[in-house]
């Protein structure tokens, strides 16, 4: 078809020659290439008809789509009854494991204003200066005279706060329901529930989700329309709480320092009765987070879950538990403990440069915490299976309590596991671990040696975790324990009338551009009771503490963590039932 | 003829014939839309009726009485042939025409600040509504003519005519209306082989007119910053109407249970869809689109094998501009667009409105009814050559 689009001369000039008008093949030839052209138009306008019907075809998806989007959101002013219930607004309860309240919701207003009804828009802002005076007037007219027909002015008022602003009598400033959360307790148990805040807002309800602690950990659970309000039953204990708290706060005070953390360890079903950090909070009335320094200044970081420190001495009964698991060694074996120890370039010493004697048998090496010991100890193991044994009392992990910030707390570990970082750890220096941590690890070695899963939610049924170590080990090391108690480095957590067993640990704490404070240090006392067959692990830890009663600064956590300890126990075993054995002391006496 | 000899028919009955060969599926549409049109105005039409003092399904009863002749002007038109469709729309143009020129001397604005109606004492006529499937079939033919050999600029004429109308309308002011036939007019110029330059340019010289406007008139102006602002007014149209969607959800909030068109003053025209989606929920609304993109796509992809010029440019004129209203109309209520007054064809209340679309649609359809297409004869020349 192309010629087409040519004069066909050849064909012209042959009927030239033949004598015959060449008019009819130039009409033939003018309509083929008109022809052509419709044709080629005819294809260009399918094929843009194709494009239009495409066009239309996204257009109207477009709008279905954001029709969609739009029904699946909810209004911000709804107007008929029957959506109000769009913002499921009625979040769980949470309670202790007696079923106490420890957080529960109350109905309360926000406060809104309509500029354009309002009829003296300078007095309002006045008077609301007056009942709220965090308000600045100036902005308040600012906004009230400006383009603005809707904004929110308050988000939670009280029943009195609602009452004046009624008083004002101004049309232009409006209440939408609001349910705030409540904590009835106050500062009780401030980390472990953590916070919430205001998620979607409407006029007639606003979402209420947690921030942190087992509000944010279970904030899906709270929320969900199908557990029809079950309340979210914890394992702490409230009274319990409350007496831990209050023991910790005077301890914290009187050995001066800075911050202070107890665990109350169930070692059998790894629920977490008492948790306390100190400084704490009120969560009705959460602070900000710190913008700047130190994360652990703030009231709102967790000790207990996020203080990641060299827990110290505390550790050597790891090291003693898996040598004799082992088959290594058993509680009268004597070890070498001549200090000073020297490995390569480094020197182990005892704690205040003493010494011990040459050799100590091993339930001396934990009563009187020699590093020493704990090193030969160690070198005996091997650093592979002295790894795979915190490996298995999960220390290598984060904790897998259900609160929003252990899964950020990893312990810090060395980068590669030499025989010096062993040596180093086998008395809790080189690695760090935070008191949860310390805690699960305790109960699993005391609780007849199986693994120990904290858990902050009360447990039906106690599960028994995998083995560590054999129930005779076991009882081995609550023997050991309950002598350091008795007659070794921590005779002030004793507690009359009732047998408790433990581990001191001082630590020096790291200097932030490296190396240690001299006079500084994390001092923690892990204790189990009754030390016969013990029920409960107590991990006590000061931060900075100094006991200044002597003649000279004592920080030691013999002297610092193990009394505030063993004033915990006095005070809270009668509450967990556990009956001190008076007759006894008495028959004896 | 002789006595006792069948009469011979030399073509098909005109309703079997027309019943085989119309698009089926744009005739359901239409039904189907006027059935969702009087079931909303049973819905969105009681507050104006009670706002007006009469009784309250009034505007229902109006509606379905424009209903029935919306269709009785649709389907004898569909049965018109081509030519007679072009006859007719070029007729109606010359009518429609003068009475837009004269709507200033003899026309009333219903105290709503434009002159657009005729009032005729029963209804008030909006000859504009009428203007527009006329000025397309005018229009087509004219750029078709130009395939013939010899034939006249018609893309110049059709462009001319088309600026004058938009102008006339723009002056009354309807500027909604304006858009619609100055859209339909570029829908057929782009199908009809527009080069794609001239296209940009014509994109680019409607934003500039847009940026003109918009510093110009403060009405405008308005609506566009409402548009933009990221959140909505609640006391608003768009607020209303983004409340209701919003409120209706998947299933809506019941029959009669709505009360956005409390609020709405324009519940039973520009903003029926969200009435619908309120009440009815989103169920409705998805099928009133599906209603509407069955019928624009349908038609367009029945005129990509349609052969006559005019017929493809017409019919493409007159579904686009249907199809386009629908979604502006839908588009404004979930802020993709900013806020334009349009009715939703078929389905928002107005007597105008309602026939037209009737005569509109009776055009369409008259236009794409199945017809030979020359293909036979198309293979009979190819193979000759």
């Amino acid at each position: 078809m192309r010629g087409a689009a040519l004069r066909p001369l050849a064909r012209i000039l042959l009927a030239r020659q033949k004598g015959e008008t060449p008019d009819g093949i130039e009409r033939e030839s003018a309509r083929l290439r008109i022809e052509e052209m419709r044709d080629k138009a005819r294809f260009r306008a399918e094929g843009r008809l194709v494009v239009l019907a495409l066009l239309f075809l996204c257009v109207f998806l477009a709008v279905g789509g954001r029709m969609t989007l739009m029904a699946a959101t909810d209004p911000e002013e709804p107007r008929s009854a029957i959506s109000a219930t769009g913002i499921v607004a009625q979040r769980a309860d949470i309670v202790d494991r007696r079923g106490r309240i420890l957080a529960t919701n109350l109905d309360t207003y926000s406060l809104y204003a309509q500029p354009p009804q309002m009829l003296d828009t300078a007095r309002a802002a006045r008077e609301l200066v007056g009942i709220f005076p965090e308000l600045d007037a100036e902005r308040l007219v600012r906004d009230f005279s400006g383009s603005r027909k809707f904004l929110w002015i308050k988000k939670k008022i009280s029943p009195e706060q609602r009452q004046q602003v009624h008083d004002i009598g101004e049309p232009g400033l409006l209440f939408g329901p609001r349910e705030m959360r409540l904590y009835p307790n106050g500062r009780l148990a401030a980390h472990v529930l953590g916070g919430y805040g205001f998620g979607r807002e409407g006029v007639y309800a606003a979402e209420v989700i947690g921030t942190a602690g087992v509000e944010r950990t279970f904030d899906e659970f709270l929320r969900d329309p199908a557990e029809q309000g079950r309340p979210l039953q914890l394992s702490l204990d409230l009274t319990v709480q409350a007496a831990v708290e209050r023991v910790l706060r005077g301890g914290m005070q009187m050995m001066n320092a800075k911050g202070a953390t107890a665990i109350l360890l169930d070692v059998h079903s790894g629920e977490i009765i008492a948790l306390a950090s100190l400084p704490d909070f009120d969560p009705n009335n959460r602070p900000v987070p710190l913008l700047e320094g130190d994360q652990s200044d703030s009231p709102l970081f967790n000790r207990a879950v996020q203080g990641v420190y060299e827990l110290g001495s505390t550790f050597k009964i790891f090291t003693v538990a898996q040598a004799m698991e082992l088959g290594l060694v058993n509680t009268e074996t004597k070890i070498d403990t001549r200090a000073p120890l020297v490995w390569g370039r480094y020197k182990i010493k005892e704690w205040d440069n003493r010494n011990y004697g040459p050799e100590l048998p091993v339930r001396d090496v934990i009563v009187k915490s020699s590093n020493v010991g704990s090193a030969n100890l160690v070198l005996m193991i091997g650093e592979e299976r002295q790894r795979g044994f915190f490996a298995e009392l999960g220390l290598l992990e984060p904790s897998p309590v259900e609160l929003s910030e252990a899964p950020g707390s990893r312990p810090l570990l060395p980068k590669n596991w030499s025989e010096i970082v062993s040596i180093t750890t086998s008395y809790g220096h080189g690695m760090s671990a935070s008191p949860l941590h310390l805690a699960a690890a305790y109960a699993s070695l005391v609780n007849g040696g199986t693994m120990v899963t904290p858990t902050i939610v009360k447990r039906r049924t106690a599960r028994r975790g995998a083995r560590v170590v054999s129930p005779e080990v076991s009882a081995q090391v609550t023997q050991l324990l309950g002598e350091v108690v008795s007659e070794g480095t921590a005779t002030m957590a004793e507690v009359s009338g009732y047998r408790v067993g433990g581990k001191t640990g001082t630590a020096d704490k790291p200097r932030p551009g490296g190396g240690y404070y001299r006079d500084r240090v994390i001092a923690t006392f892990a204790s189990v009771f009754p030390s016969d067959d013990p029920e409960y692990v107590l991990i006590v830890s000061l931060d900075e503490p100094v006991e200044t009663s002597g003649s000279k600064p004592r920080r030691t956590a013999g002297w610092t963590a193990a009394p505030v300890a063993a004033e915990i126990i006095r005070r809270a075993a009668p509450l967990l039932g556990l009956r001190p054995k008076v007759e006894i002391e008495h028959d004896d006496g | 003829m002789v006595y006792g000899s069948l009469p011979i028919r030399d073509s098909e009955p005109i309703l079997p014939n027309w019943w085989r060969t119309t698009d089926k599926a744009v005739v359901s549409c239409v039904l189907l839309l006027l059935g969702v049109g009087l079931l909303l105005g049973l819905a969105a039409s009681p507050p104006l009726a009670h706002r007006n003092g009469l009784e309250p399904f009034h505007y229902v009863q109006r509606q379905a009485v424009f209903a029935v002749l919306a269709l009785a002007v649709m389907i004898p038109v569909s049965m018109a042939s081509p030519k007679t469709v072009r006859r007719f729309g070029v007729m109606g143009f010359l009518i429609t025409f003068a009475a837009i020129a004269l709507l200033p001397f003899l026309g009333t604005d219903f105290g709503k600040g434009s002159v657009r109606w005729y009032s005729l004492g029963f209804f008030a006529l909006q000859p504009s509504e009428f203007l527009k499937p006329c000025l397309i079939v005018v229009s087509a033919w004219l750029i078709s003519a130009v395939q013939e050999v010899d034939g006249p600029p018609g893309r110049l004429f059709s462009f001319l005519i088309t600026s004058l109308v938009v102008a006339l309308l723009a002056l009354q002011p309807d500027f909604g209306q304006a858009c619609l036939v100055f859209f339909g007019w570029g829908v057929m110029y782009y199908v009809a082989g527009a080069p794609f330059t001239l296209l940009v340019i014509m994109a680019g010289s409607v934003v500039a007119i847009g940026v003109v406007a918009y510093n110009g008139s403060e009405h405008f102006a308005r609506r566009i910053d409402g548009f933009l602002s990221t959140d909505v007014d609640p006391n608003t149209q768009l607020g209303y109407a983004t409340d209701a969607i919003r409120e209706g959800g998947f299933f809506g909030v019941g029959v009669g249970e709505g009360s956005v068109k409390w609020s709405l003053p324009d519940a039973h025209t520009d903003f029926i869809i969200a009435v619908a989606a309120e009440e009815y929920g989103l169920v409705l609304v998805i099928f009133v689109i599906v209603l509407y993109l069955v019928a624009t796509v349908g038609t367009l992809m029945r005129l990509v094998r349609e052969r006559d010029l005019f017929i493809r440019l017409a019919g493409t004129g007159l579904v686009c501009t249907f199809g386009i209203q629908a979604f502006i109309n839908m588009a404004v209520a979930v802020r993709l667009l900013p806020a334009k007054g349009m009715t939703l064809p078929f389905v928002s209340y107005g007597g105008s409105s309602l026939i037209a679309s009737g005569f509109a649609l009776g055009m369409l359809l008259a236009l794409t009814r199945l017809r030979p297409q020359g293909e036979i004869g198309d293979i009979l020349s190819r193979g000759g050559n």
